[in-house]
């Protein structure tokens, strides 16, 4: 009997540090959609870009991030979780395993390896619209603080049992605290830093600026889609008994169906208003049913997940045009995606799981949107006024990667003085 | 009928275009090119290692035009490929013998 249950703990350990593997993939993938949708001047800093906050963000979740958003029994409020400190609880030893009987089942490091690729994930959504003008060091500032403190509040809210959890919000594995939360950070941003240079004319037009590589920007999709299955799958939390092993399977499929949905939506929607098959879109549809489908995969049937996906895929399309019509310059589409498609998400929660309503939908919506709106703003635009923000005109035409890295995402010609070559 | 040749920065391109057809040229051909005059070139760090890249990104107009036209087309290129700082490039005008159109076989003037 003692060898099943700390089996069993093996195994959900092991699942939360696999299917955190997999969320931690999707920063690859991130990588790669942004390389291949800025232009081929800008490509080595936004890699630099995504790789640093993938880092920063782990530092910063690790010395208070965590704990802010997890304080347990150490929360002063259902608002306030207080600062508990730096990671550092001790793990479970087998004879507290035992004697939990069943309350402990996993591994505390691997929850807090589980959680870290997530607060991430939603930092890595800022990048892409904010790129191609951005100083990078900048950039990583505001990474300190969203990852440090901005998520992980509006998280202790909901996934660490504070306010909105206790209003019956609900949001499985995260589009409201993952995508709306990053969509919205990368929104006040973008309205602080202001559109490329070129992009809108005076008169109102809107000149399209092609990104380099739409191989990279396939495959970046490809790798989100499969990392995905982590980030759904792995927020069941636990697989090691038949109804909860059957409950992961579900949820595999029902994400895999609704990015299904999300590209045949898409495709379709772009077919019918531009009148050809914009890849672009297409890819985008497939993170919009991701993201439609991330607050519920569990409780739909497949044939519902795929709607919903298909739901986000034709939502995403209108947003991003509509969101360029605003003038507000996102070159890959995250504020769409995640941002108005993570809202979305959260509403389509009350069309298969009976325990939710409309209400504690909205207001967890309108609460992780309005704090992250207001706290990114005053981020930004502190930044904004002690550093600055966004590169001069000239950085901007010869490329930031030469103005920030000092080298070439696709050096060619380059015959140089001196290096013999 | 002349040929003429403009080096210009890249990002002048759609500015320089626009000027053209105002003007009534109605061809050109535009080729991704690297190079430099006076403007210095950059210095580049790879992996601990510096180095010097002499040459940057420019584009390359090149627009046959009548002769009578070549005059209105440089002045329309200069003003729209000026920044006014280093590097903003270069017009060069040369003869052309002959020009013939593919499709139809037209020759001289009437082919542009």
């Amino acid at each position: 009997m003692d060898g099943i249950t700390e089996l069993s703990y093996a195994l959900d350990t092991f699942y939360f540090l696999v299917t955190g593997a997999l969320v931690m993939w999707m920063a690859a993938g991130f990588s790669m959609l942004e390389a291949g949708l800025v232009r081929a001047k800008n490509t080595a800093e936004i890699l630099t870009k995504n790789i640093s906050l993938f880092a920063v963000a782990c530092i910063m979740y690790m010395l208070m991030g965590y704990s802010i958003m997890y304080p347990g029994d150490a929360a002063v409020s259902a608002w306030w979780p207080g600062f508990g400190g730096i990671l550092g609880k001790a793990d479970n030893t087998a004879a507290e395993v035992l004697a939990s009987g069943g309350d402990i089942y996993y591994s505390n490091l691997s929850d807090f390896f589980f959680q870290v690729v997530f607060v991430a994930t939603a930092m890595s959504i800022v990048s892409g619209a904010v790129a191609e003008r951005m100083k990078l060091w900048a950039f990583l500032l505001f990474a300190v603080v969203m990852t440090g403190f901005i998520y992980p509040m509006q998280g202790y809210w909901k996934w660490g049992g504070g306010a909105l959890d206790a209003l019956g919000f609900l949001d499985f594995a995260g589009s409201g605290v993952v995508h709306l939360c990053g969509g919205t950070a990368a929104l006040a941003g973008v309205l602080l830093l202001g559109a490329r240079k070129g992009k809108y004319g005076a008169d109102g037009s809107i000149h399209p600026i092609p990104g380099a590589n739409m191989p990279l920007a396939t495959l970046g999709t490809f790798i989100l889609w499969l990392g995905w299955f982590g980030f759904n799958g792995g927020s069941e939390l636990v697989v090691s008994n038949v109804a909860e092993a059957n409950n992961v399977a579900l949820v595999f499929v029902n994400t895999n169906m609704a990015a299904a949905g999300g590209v045949i939506a898409a495709m379709a929607t772009a077919r019918l208003l531009f009148g050809k098959t914009d890849l672009t879109m297409a890819l985008n549809g497939a993170l919009a049913g991701l993201v439609a489908i991330t607050a519920e995969p569990l409780t739909p049937t497949p044939l519902l997940a795929t709607i919903i996906g298909a739901i986000g895929g034709v939502i995403v399309v209108f947003a991003i045009i509509g969101i360029d019509k605003l003038k507000i310059d996102d070159p890959v589409g995250a504020i769409s995606v995640h941002g108005v498609v993570g809202m979305w998400g959260l509403l389509a929660v009350v069309l298969s799981n009976e325990e939710s309503t409309l209400i504690a939908q909205l207001t967890g919506l309108g609460v992780i949107f309005a704090w992250t709106l207001v706290t990114s703003l005053i981020t930004w635009g502190i930044i904004k006024m002690v550093l600055g923000i966004r590169v001069s005109e000239e950085e901007e035409y010869e490329g930031v990667d030469l103005g920030e890295c000092g080298l070439e995402a696709y050096p060619e010609f380059v015959g140089s003085k001196g290096s013999g070559i | 009928m002349k040929l003429v040749t403009a080096i210009i920065k890249p990002f002048k391109l759609d500015d320089v275009r626009e000027a053209l057809s105002e003007i009534g040229v109605q061809g050109i051909t535009v080729t991704e090119v690297k190079g430099f005059g006076r403007q210095k070139g950059h210095t580049e760090l790879y992996r601990g290692a510096e180095y010097v890249v002499d040459f940057l990104p420019k584009v390359k107009i090149e627009a046959v035009v009548a002769a009578d036209m070549s005059e209105k087309v440089i002045e329309a290129i200069s003003k729209a490929a000026n920044t006014g700082k280093i590097g903003d490039g270069k017009i060069f005008v040369s003869n052309i013998e002959q020009t013939i159109r593919i499709r139809t076989g037209e020759t001289g003037p009437d082919a542009l």
